[in-house]
């Protein structure tokens, strides 16, 4: 228990002294999830809200695959676009390799997809004629969908946090695509793993309550924005 | 009607749903300015017409013209969407203020804000609702929200106004207040309106027109008194409020009128036929006189009938009741009426309406029945 | 529609200019792919060496430290650039089969044999550390294994073959499949013996409850080699990257700093460099 204790000890040290190299791992990981989560949103959302709308043959099959890559093992994505990006595979000439940029692309495709269900369901949810409504009222496609999107607002701000959280925790893909290169691609997750792997767990747990800290601060800030749109 | 266009012609439009034909509608042309009001029971087609003259939905066959001009093309009905409003049966508010809500089909327009503002605040107060302006769209009433559907969808002063039954989930003081406002505006506006009903006093009361559907087809299109009184068939007869509908045969004829036979009892009515046509007798309650046996007073009524009160109902101003004359006959009186009569189940009566009163509706053996009397 | 689609535009933006700032802006030739073993990294002596490297020559080192397993099997695809590794019979067979080429040797640490003060099997002193495991096994004590094919793994496996003894199976036997750190943790938790390398046994000792039993065996030499990875075998190995670094790391200056690291920390140094040596020179 008193590890626990002094990890939290060695947490706000580490914090208030603004440790660079903390400093640093953090501020990745922000940058790193936040980029993915505002891929997967403008994939996720526009993704979702077409297949909510549109009526096409095989439209229940792309549903469930939507709803099953929800729950994509996240070392799986991590295996495959490891594959994709390495030298000798198809994408390799990129050389992005062991770049926050592909942890930024594994991360994207982690949480696309449950931005794009939840989105789905979120706009199955409004009402039928709202759509008609809205073309009634001389909206362009753009225009109703933009609309819609803003009415769903509530579950969709619900999509962007279970995504961010999805990926701001996530570690499997980040360490296989990343390297946990010092300094360079490691971020708050794979540098806990690492000093755990080394027995350092106070300096663990402390990295794992920045973690804790800096997730609850991001979706503080998301939840303010959701909750600020309820009816007064 | 007279050489100039319609400004909404539909030709030949259908509608297919899952295979079955759902709308079904040769021709139906609507002048500008007027209301026409659509009534028949849910499943009728009601909503499914509004929404393919407003180019909501896709015609399976069929063309819209508006002001002459055949909307197909998908820009073509852009086009025309933006020059009409719908009203749907929920209000179907955004989730901000009212003030936003009735603004948006101007924002949608790309309208300057001081332009919007004041349009807003004009229709705003048309519907009596300037007070709720910034208060949110969901904290509102279900009256209210109607009525900023309304005035959302008049502030972008459409050339026909679509309404798919929006006073039906209001209760009858609310919805009676907003046919009023709705009344003026639409008089005051003189915006040509296509609205489905399902009451049909509220279409007696508002519309220039009233078409009466069934299964897809319109059944009826004609000036409300027409179509109340002289309804073509038996569906439409029940269905515009006919409470008697009676079927029979010509017995005997003398110049202008006839005799019927009605289960054993002849009824005199006014109308050309031929001896022996099977015909049906439409007679509205309240055409039908109640008057306690032994009575003294002379009728001119040429059918008086006997017959016992087998049901009284109330029916908010007056009451309706059954009798047996040996054939069943509805009539309304007033509440007055009914203690003066002393009216209750079982009472002996005496029944009599006018044989100018009623209705005619020749069954043909083939085609459609055919309507006489002026 | 005029005005509300100006801030995606700037959005659009700013993703477009952070996710281009990634794109390595050192370019393909100066990226150089090490491939090295976690007990390597976690000790610490590459956060020293690499800085000096990349600062003289320009180059970017990605050091992915992984188990000595997955080090050889990136460099038999390709993926790497350099191994630096410490599994001798691995490596040879590696060079052998024409996946590495020049293989020089750096650098040599040691391991040792820890456990309990209670010493219950009774191993402390005795020279021969087949021996001590001979002991281990007989006496039925908890020994905890990395099993997780690396280096120490490797080792430890040869010194059980040495002993003839078939330790897999046994009770007294568990495999935690865990780094060394972590391993040690684990020993110390349940008061049994490990074999661990001597840098990360010293980087943590305040904190384990884990004496020295056994000690400067030369079976207990842990050799570390440099390897280039072979261009024939693939091309798109960044061939120059690969030497300069081989050829750093075996040089005076690269030496000296493997000479002296870790003795302002922990008294002693946790590494003895050894370029230029013969394999067969080092220990007794």
């Amino acid at each position: 228990m008193d590890l626990i204790f002094e990890g939290i000890l060695k947490a706000f040290f580490l914090l208030f002294t603004f440790d660079p190299e903390v400093m640093g791992i953090t501020l990745l990981s922000l940058e790193v999830s936040g980029a993915a989560t505002l891929i997967s949103l403008l994939i996720g959302i526009s993704a979702g809200t077409i297949i909510a709308l549109a009526e096409f043959p095989g439209r229940k099959i792309i549903v469930s695959l939507v709803n099953t890559g929800m729950g994509l093992p996240p070392v799986v994505v991590g295996l495959f676009v490891t594959i994709f990006l390495w030298r000798n595979g198809p994408l390799g000439f990129l050389g992005i390799l062991f770049t926050p940029l592909a942890m930024i692309i594994a991360q994207a495709v982690i949480a696309t997809p449950i931005v794009m269900g939840i989105t789905l369901a979120a706009i199955q949810a409004l009402p039928k004629n709202l759509r008609l409504q809205i073309m009634a009222l001389g909206a362009t496609r753009l225009q109703m969908v933009w609309i819609l999107v803003k009415e769903a607002k509530l579950p969709l701000l619900a999509g962007v946090m279970a995504g961010f959280g999805g990926v701001i925790s996530e570690v499997g893909a980040s360490i296989m695509v990343g390297g946990n290169i010092k300094g360079y691609s490691r971020v708050l997750t794979t540098a806990t793993v690492m000093e755990t792997s080394r027995g350092n767990f106070e300096v663990a747990i402390a990295l794992g309550i920045i973690l804790l800290l800096l997730a609850f601060f991001i979706n503080w800030i998301l939840t303010r924005i959701q909750q600020k749109e309820r009816p007064r | 009607m007279n050489g100039s266009r319609s400004i909404l012609e539909a030709k030949n439009l259908q509608v297919r749903k899952a295979g079955s034909l759902v709308l079904d509608v040769p021709l139906l042309r609507i002048e500008e300015g007027e209301i026409l009001s659509l009534i028949g029971p849910n499943g009728a087609g009601k909503t499914t017409l509004l929404q393919a003259m407003a180019r909501l939905i896709k015609l399976s066959q069929g063309e819209l013209c508006f002001r002459g001009e055949n909307v197909s093309s998908n820009h073509a009905q852009f086009e025309y969407r933006r020059r009409l409003a719908m009203v749907f049966q929920e209000p179907l508010l955004f989730d901000t203020t009212v003030y936003e809500n009735v603004a948006a089909g101007l924002k949608i327009r790309g309208i300057k804000k001081s332009a919007i503002q004041r349009t807003v605040a004009e229709n705003l107060k048309r519907f009596g609702i300037a007070h709720l302006a910034h208060r949110s769209a969901r904290k509102i009433s279900g009256g209210e929200a109607q009525r900023v559907a309304l005035a959302r969808a008049l502030a972008t002063q459409p050339e026909v106004l679509f309404l798919d039954e929006p006073f039906s989930s209001l209760d009858p003081p609310t919805r009676e207040s907003l046919l009023e406002d709705l009344e003026s505006v639409l008089r005051e506006t003189k915006t040509t309106t296509l609205m489905a009903v399902h009451d049909r006093m509220e279409a007696l009361r508002l519309s220039d027109l009233i078409a009466v559907m069934n299964h897809g087809r319109i059944l009826q299109v004609g000036p409300p008194g027409e179509v109340m009184n002289q309804p073509l068939d038996e569906f439409v007869a029940s269905f515009v409020g006919v409470e008697t509908i009676l079927s029979g045969q010509v017995v005997r004829k003398e110049g202008g009128s006839f005799i019927a036979s009605i289960q054993g009892h002849y009824i005199e009515a006014v109308g050309k036929v031929e001896l022996g046509e099977s015909v049906v007798l439409c007679i509205r309650p309240e055409n039908v006189t109640l008057m306690v046996p032994p009575f003294k007073e002379p009728t001119s009524a040429r059918n008086v009938f006997p017959g016992t009160i087998v049901k009284v109902t109330p029916l908010g101003l007056f009451y309706k009741v059954q009798l047996q004359c040996g054939f069943p006959l509805v009539a309304y009186v007033t509440s007055h009426s009914l203690e003066n009569l002393s009216l209750r189940e079982g009472k002996e009566m005496v029944a009599s309406f006018k044989a100018t009163s009623i209705h005619v509706v020749r069954k043909k053996e083939k085609g459609r029945p055919v309507s006489l009397n002026a | 529609m005029k005005r509300s689609k100006s801030p995606w535009i700037i959005f659009g933006g700013i993703i477009l200019l952070f996710v281009a700032g990634w794109i390595p802006a050192y370019g393909q030739q100066k990226n150089i792919i090490l491939a090295t073993t976690t007990s390597t990294q976690d000790s610490g002596l590459l956060d020293v060496l690499i800085p000096i490297f990349e600062k003289k020559t320009g180059y970017f080192v990605k050091t992915i430290a992984v188990g000595s397993g997955q080090a050889m099997a990136m460099g038999q695809k390709g993926e790497a650039d350099a191994l630096l590794v410490h599994s001798p019979a691995a490596e040879k067979k590696f060079v052998a089969e024409g996946y590495g080429v020049n293989r020089r040797i750096v650098m040599h640490n040691d391991f040792i044999v820890v456990g309990p003060a209670e010493d219950p099997a009774k191993i402390k002193g005795i020279k021969a550390t087949t021996s001590a495991f001979k002991k281990i096994a007989s006496a039925g004590a908890l020994f905890l294994s990395r099993g997780d094919n690396s280096g120490t793994h490797a080792k430890e496996k040869a010194i059980w073959k040495a002993a003839e003894i078939k330790a897999e199976g046994q009770k007294w036997y568990q495999q935690t499949g865990l780094g060394m750190g972590q391993t040690l943790n684990v020993a110390a938790e349940k008061k049994g013996y490990t074999l661990a390398d001597r840098g990360t046994y010293l980087a943590l000792k305040k904190n384990l409850r884990l004496d020295i039993l056994a000690e400067g065996d030369a079976i207990l030499l842990n050799v570390y080699h440099v390897i280039e990875v072979n261009p024939a075998k693939w091309p798109k190995v960044n061939v120059a990257g690969a030497k300069a670094f081989a050829d750093f790391i075996v040089a005076k200056e690269a030496q000296e700093v493997v000479k002296t690291f870790g003795v302002d920390k922990f008294g002693s140094p946790l590494f003895f460099p050894d370029a230029g040596k013969k394999e067969e020179e080092l220990g007794k």
